[in-house]
């Protein structure tokens, strides 16, 4: 294991679920105003992973709200992502799901359920 | 002590207390031997000589193994001078670790830059390309003028021309210390600092 990786082993975390692209996912996230720390929820649409299991990976979950798409991208390590659950497993047959961002109406979200 | 010799190791992220990513430069600073005090009486100026790193007495030359046996200390890699701190009594043989350091302060880096040969002046000296249209051709990324006509009839000195880029000291200040890790001799600064992985650089307050 080279220096670089003994220096964030501490950081990376061990208990994200094992989830992929098509997903729809709760992401619980810590938010912190005015010295107050509350949760916020976030649920949408995995539409994409980066980074494999180093420091760096990210992902990115897409919703509709009030008829906009709204695309947040968390750091998968980061602690202030409370928790994460996966309510719902996507087929799908890319590794990146853009296409979805063309998409409107019911279209944009429906992605069939893995059996 | 006002500075420490190290290595850069590379550049990765970390969390830090509000749970921002900050992406760091991991550095082995130090643990530096004092080699040698020199004083205004002796050597005409105040500095300490210190040390970093191994090597091995065989690859070594006698005027330096005798350099480091007057010390008192092991032969070392590489060998740098820092300005003293007034009131502080140094002596041969002292070792400073990356405990000088203290998360938040700010720091300067210097470091030799990667070597990039030959280059052009648009990498060189950031010059912007010619058109590539308008019935030109061939000349983009070429530099332009380099100067005037029968007066001065010369090229001034210092202009900007093709040449050597990279292989020089580069310094950058006021890089931000976001942790020290004593145990392993690591200090992590917020930002890039210059040269490649494994190269050395000074470290200073």
């Amino acid at each position: 294991m080279n220096k670089l990786d003994k220096v964030t082993e501490k950081q990376l975390r061990k208990d994200i679920p094992d989830f992929s692209p098509g997903d729809t996912i709760d992401v619980n996230v810590r938010v912190i105003e005015g010295g107050k720390e509350r949760t916020q929820h976030y649920s949408g649409i995995v539409i994409g992973r980066r980074g494999g299991n180093s420091i760096s990976a990210t992902f990115t979950v897409r919703k509709i709200s009030g008829g906009v798409g709204v695309e947040r991208i968390f750091p998968l390590h980061s602690p202030m992502i409370k928790s994460i659950k996966v309510t719902r497993r996507g087929k799908v047959r890319r590794a990146k799901l853009n296409y979805l961002r063309k998409l409107t109406g019911s279209k944009a979200t429906r992605i069939a359920e893995k059996r | 002590m006002r500075g420490l010799i190290g290595k850069k190791i590379g550049m990765t992220q970390i969390f830090d207390d509000s749970g921002q990513v900050t992406p760091v430069t991991v550095i082995e600073a130090g643990p530096c031997v004092v080699t040698q005090v020199k004083t205004v009486d002796n050597d005409g100026y105040s500095a300490i000589q210190v040390g970093f790193g191994k090597r091995k007495s065989k690859h070594t030359t006698k005027p330096m193994m005798g350099h480091f046996a007057k010390a008192g200390v092991e032969p070392q890699y590489t060998l740098a001078e820092f300005e003293g701190v007034q009131g502080f009594e140094y002596k041969p043989g002292q070792q400073f670790t990356v405990a000088i350091f203290h998360k938040g302060e700010k720091v300067a880096v210097s470091g030799t830059s990667k070597g990039k040969g030959f280059a052009g002046v648009i990498k060189r000296h950031g010059f912007h390309r010619q058109p590539e249209t308008h019935g030109q051709s061939e000349y983009l990324r070429h530099g332009g003028s380099i100067g005037q006509s029968s007066d001065p009839s010369r090229v001034w000195k210092g202009m900007k021309m093709p040449g050597h880029m990279g292989v020089d000291l580069v310094t950058v200040k006021n890089l931000k210390v976001a942790r020290v890790d004593e145990e392993n001799n690591q200090l992590f600064l917020r930002g890039a600092v210059p040269g490649a992985n494994n190269g050395l650089i000074i470290i200073t307050k």
